[in-house]
């Protein structure tokens, strides 16, 4: 008995331990996006030279940086915000629409067409950007599609792959007969869709939408190629323009604007999280 | 019998559902995908006025010393960052599936930093190692060693999180009875791992593997942010390479270049990078399909 008591003290005692070491190794995980926010409050000269100090008397800017910030780069930030917004929630609802109405009719006719397409975005999911980087933005540029309003065709063409993967998997997954119940009551191809498939798809709506939000909210490359630079300027591309710019730059702004990008994407992470660890884990199994 | 007569209605309207996904997709991929393959055999600076020549911009490609160091660069880059990344997201994993206390709130702060994109990591992280490195007045712009740790250090700090869900994932479908019987049968803790867990879990660990391995080749916008390819290092007949500028960037800055057989150079590259990258890809697929039908 007492042997077996003074096992379980010693397991208890180990998982413990385990428990603090990673409870030490959570504290250095997050001190990037703690510094972060220390020198986003600290003045532009004292970034490089006492980066991990904590911004007291001299070195407190208040909110400088940020007041700064917002016109910091030639570029109102607010704006860049309001584009990546626009574009990552017109592209997303795009795909999602599209992509499963045609996952369903590809699963469901799957004649010859439909096979070629199955197929060909199978294979676009292992094409990498820099192939089609070029004709894609020169494509994009003689369309007219280089606008936060039409930009999302473009997502809704480069993303389509693993969104269709995913649908089409899931749809063939789902029996047929109550989509035939449906259309024997009297439902058109539109109305068994929208009142019978698109329900049922609701999981792997969320998992998909997760991902392309992912994607596209952070995406660099491809809008900085597509679209009008001096015009429109997502989050990211705001934020490398920053530096590359000739001239200094002003450290403490750079980390106030990465402050104000990271912090939404944080809140959204801790809303969201269930859906999120679910979504990023079913799109690394299947792609 | 039965699908026929719910497939003769569907059929008609495919303009309304596979119409406008189409199209997007011929606009976004297909189009571009083949245009770029047939720009690799041209000479052309705009895309209406090109001529054939053949191989002669792989040709040039393969000679490219810088695109060779790339590739050398990239690929010990994408094999270090693999065994790190897979390596240390295991161990999480398997301490996180112990049953200890605030497993939930490590794995949300270890997931956390997979949601900053790449130029914005790239930042936060040069902010870091210039801090430190600063303090040696050196920076990571100087030495190439320092921006090619500085670079796994960051892709290790945002890919752990994600490949520890994965792992997670395959550990907790290890079925009970096993590990109850190799309790049983008197197995020690890590016969228990070695003999029963992993061996378990190796599905997930080919998907791991293969997504590090693609991630590292593909990597771009962390590459660009943290050091941008610098420092330069000049070569014996005078040009200069970027010795830290991975594949992706290498294509992309041959497309900025100003000389007009820059651009068929670029794209022979990206063919050539497509290549590597799918073949990768179809090596996993086949690997995932077969333990498929296995199972």
């Amino acid at each position: 008995m007492t042997k077996r008591a003074k096992s379980l003290a010693a397991e208890r005692r180990r998982k413990t331990t385990l428990s603090v070491v990673l409870a030490v190794i959570c504290v250095i995980y997050v001190l990037p996006v703690v510094s972060v926010l220390i020198n986003s409050f600290k003045k532009n000269t004292y970034v490089k030279t006492d980066t991990f100090a904590l911004p007291t008397g001299d070195m407190w800017a208040g909110f400088d940086n940020f007041k700064t910030g917002m016109t910091f780069g030639n570029y109102p930030f607010l704006k860049s915000v309001l584009y990546s917004v626009i574009i990552t929630i017109l592209s997303t609802f795009l795909i999602l629409l599209f992509t499963s109405m045609a996952a369903w009719y590809i699963a469901r006719v799957n004649s010859f067409v439909c096979k070629i397409f199955y197929y060909l975005c199978v294979f676009s999911m292992v094409v990498p950007f820099q192939m089609v980087m070029f004709t894609l933005s020169k494509t994009a540029d003689t369309l007219k599609l280089n606008t936060p309003w039409t930009i999302p065709i473009v997502y809704l063409g480069f993303g389509a792959g693993l969104a269709i993967f995913m649908f089409v998997g899931f749809v063939k997954s789902i029996p047929v007969e109550i989509e035939e119940a449906a259309s024997i009551d009297g439902c058109g191809p539109l109305r068994t869709y929208f009142m019978v498939v698109l329900p049922m798809l609701k999981p792997t709506m969320i998992s998909v939408g997760i991902l392309e939000i992912m994607w596209i909210w952070n995406d660099y490359l491809l809008p900085s190629l597509v679209l009008d630079i001096n015009k429109y300027r997502t989050i990211p591309i705001h934020i490398q323009y920053l530096k590359g710019s000739y001239g200094t730059v002003d450290l403490g702004a750079t980390m106030a604007l990465i402050l104000m990008s990271i912090i939404p994407v944080i809140v959204f992470y801790l809303i969201c999280q269930k859906y999120i660890i679910k979504g990023v884990a079913a799109g690394a199994v299947k792609g | 019998m039965k699908k026929g007569i719910f497939k003769n209605p569907l059929r008609r309207w495919g303009w309304l559902f596979l119409g406008p996904m189409a199209i997007a997709f011929i606009i976004g991929f297909v189009w571009p995908f083949f245009q770029g393959i047939f720009l690799s055999f041209c000479k052309f600076k705009i895309v209406t006025k090109a001529t054939f020549v053949g191989f002669d911009n792989y040709v040039k490609a393969i000679k490219d010393a810088s695109f060779m160091h790339s590739f050398w660069y990239t690929a010990l880059f994408a094999v270090v960052s693999l065994v790190l990344i897979n390596v240390l997201a295991f161990t999480v994993a398997y301490l996180l599936t112990q049953g200890i206390k605030g497993s939930n709130l490590f794995r949300t702060v270890f997931f956390m930093p997979n949601l900053i994109g790449g130029i914005v990591l790239g930042y936060i992280w040069s902010m870091i190692f210039d801090g430190v490195l600063s303090m040696f007045d050196t920076s990571i712009l100087l030495e190439s060693k320092y921006g090619f740790w500085g670079l796994i250090i960051l892709m290790c700090w945002q890919q752990i999180g994600y490949m520890m869900i994965i792992y997670i994932a395959g550990l907790q479908a290890v079925p009970e009875d096993m590990l109850e019987a190799a309790k049983i049968d008197g197995a020690t803790k890590t016969q228990t791992l070695f003999r029963v867990v992993i061996p378990n879990v190796m599905p997930s660990i080919t998907i791991c593997t293969f997504l590090s391995l693609t991630n590292g080749f593909k990597l771009f916008d962390q590459n660009l942010a943290l050091t941008g390819g610098l420092p330069f290092e000049i070569q014996p007949d005078g040009s200069s390479i970027k010795t830290t500028e991975m594949l992706a960037l290498n294509i992309y800055n041959t497309f900025s270049g100003s000389s007009i057989s820059a651009h068929g150079t670029a794209q022979a590259k990206a063919v050539l990078f497509f290549i590597l990258v799918a073949a990768i890809g179809l090596v996993q697929l086949g690997i995932t399909r077969k333990r498929e039908v296995q199972q």
